[in-house]
């Protein structure tokens, strides 16, 4: 990667070293905006999100980096305050072990180099100040359905950090849920579970596993097809975050932040917001069952 | 759930919402018809504008249905949603944008077969719609008012790219593709209008509710 001289490139900032799989810009997103097509987007696990971010001193609403599976390395342009939350990661600055879910100092010049996470799917990397690239709508989240937002990060790229405003938390680390071995997801029938045979019984005694085909999108899931009890086409209609879309091939499917506005197929159910963490850190594999009600 | 009460021809007053439970804040309202749906999203819109939907965060028209989450008291809305008066919504409501077409699409000729006209151009144009919905893409209105002899079958095989500004139909829509995207509509036109500019506001040309005319230009 050639260093491209540009405006602004000592200003404080993070350069991309190793994106890894899939690394994105996240905040809250930009919700309110699902009657012109736009997705919420925003962490996926946004309990991990805003304690990394109260942790560096941030409020809850400044972005963070999102990673999956592979983590990320950054070289500081700026003497900066680093926290990694969500799944479990080796932490490391230049080379030297440091803490994840605490706040650790990084050096001007040095290299944070967040590893393959131990468990779970997405840690999150809270700079002090937050990355301060241009907002979209409200919002610097990354949506990768709509293409809203800063691209997904690539080697070499240069992430402006914004003032700090507070103090960051030098404690010893922080409680976080283990990322699950078992995703248990409440799910309220509705608004289309009589499309469905049996809906309650059936998802209640079904297995399921996440499947590799899960993305930011939604949770997709393998196991036994839900039967239809009508084969009457649905009008596209609206659909929430946590909604159990059911596709023509009967599996039923977790919408995350990156959901599309409206769908066509019919929606069984609806996972409670707090459940939707957890599904966002169940790797590929992990065995799903649903508590209807 | 209320049974159906299909509301009679030519009474698009008698609107009947039936409310679908949605998760713990959130509800989706159900009615029988486009018109009604523009009835009951604007009348959902003065409630909100008057206060009366506390909490509310999104209200999402769609083809059938308004779906409303961010809800603080949806089991109260719920009940009281079903003795609601919904006035129709009359053809002058909503701002009207004029939106200049190039009619020059791929499927001009299939169009017109189906629609057993010699120009599209002056068929299309003759009409006055209205974004009943946004989905697909950030920016995509589904714009009805086209008659029933004018629903045409989407292709059997989607374009794997259509250019940002293609005009478009399918079904009981027309629309215009923001960007370029792949798609399934029969292609009659183009526009240099921007659609979509999220720096602008507002960023969507066609929200819904906003009524639109197309004029057509020389290609």
């Amino acid at each position: 990667m050639i260093e491209v001289a540009r405006p602004g490139a000592r200003n404080p900032a993070m350069e991309v070293v190793r994106p890894g799989a899939l690394t994105s810009v996240q905040d809250l997103g930009r919700g309110g905006l699902a009657h012109l097509g736009v997705p919420r987007s925003g962490a996926l696990d946004e309990p991990a999100h805003r304690l990394a971010n109260r942790l560096a001193g941030n409020p809850p609403a400044a972005a963070t980096l999102e990673t999956t599976l592979t983590g990320v390395a950054l070289r500081a342009r700026v003497d900066t305050v680093v926290v990694v939350t969500g799944a479990p990661a080796p932490v490391r600055v230049d080379g030297q072990p440091a803490a994840w879910g605490a706040a650790v100092r990084v050096p001007a010049g040095a290299l944070l180099d967040v590893g393959t996470a131990t468990h779970g799917v997405r840690s999150y990397l809270a700079f002090a100040g937050g990355i301060d690239v241009p907002p979209v709508l409200g919002s610097r989240a990354t949506d990768l359905l709509s293409g809203l937002g800063p691209a997904r990060l690539s080697a070499g790229d240069v992430l402006p950090l914004g003032t700090p405003t507070g103090c960051p938390s030098f404690v010893d680390s922080a409680p976080t849920p283990a990322p699950p071995e078992v995703l248990v997801l409440r799910l309220v029938l509705g608004p289309r579970h009589g499309w469905f045979t049996g809906a309650a019984d059936a998802l209640r005694q079904a297995r399921y596993t996440v499947s590799p085909a899960s993305n930011r999108i939604a949770v997709r899931t393998d196991g036994p097809p839900l039967t239809r009890a009508t084969d009457r086409e649905l009008p596209s209609e609206g659909v929430v975050l946590g909604a159990v879309q059911v596709p023509a091939d009967g599996r039923p499917m977790i919408f995350l932040a990156d959901h599309p506005t409206t769908g066509g197929y019919p929606v069984v159910g609806v996972v409670p917001a707090p459940d939707l963490a957890a599904a966002a850190q169940a790797r590929p594999g992990t065995p799903v069952r649903f508590i209807p009600s | 759930m209320s049974p159906r009460h299909p509301s009679p021809p030519g009474h698009p007053a008698l609107v009947r919402p039936r409310v679908l439970p949605v998760g713990a804040h959130a509800l989706l309202v159900e009615v029988d018809s486009t018109a009604a749906v523009q009835a009951l999203h604007a009348e959902i819109l003065r409630r909100r504008d008057a206060g009366h939907l506390p909490g509310v965060t999104e209200i999402v028209p769609a083809a059938r249905t308004v779906l409303l989450d961010g809800l603080d008291t949806p089991a109260a809305l719920a009940r009281d949603l079903p003795t609601w008066t919904i006035p129709p919504v009359t053809p002058a409501d909503g701002p009207l944008i004029e939106v200049p077409v190039r009619y020059d699409g791929a499927d001009l000729a299939a169009v017109a077969e189906h629609w057993g006209v010699s120009s599209v151009a002056e068929a299309h144009a003759a009409i006055e719609y209205r974004v009943a919905f946004c989905g697909f893409a950030p920016g995509f209105g589904y714009l009805t008012g086209l008659p029933a002899r004018y629903h045409v079958p989407r292709l059997a095989t989607p374009r794997t790219v259509v250019p940002a500004g293609a005009v478009a139909v399918a079904g009981e829509y027309t629309g215009v593709y923001p960007r370029p995207s792949p798609g399934g509509w029969l292609l009659i036109g183009r526009t240099d209008a921007v659609l979509w500019d999220p720096s602008r506001e507002p960023a969507a040309l066609f929200a819904p509710g906003v009524r639109v005319r197309f004029v057509p230009v020389a290609p």
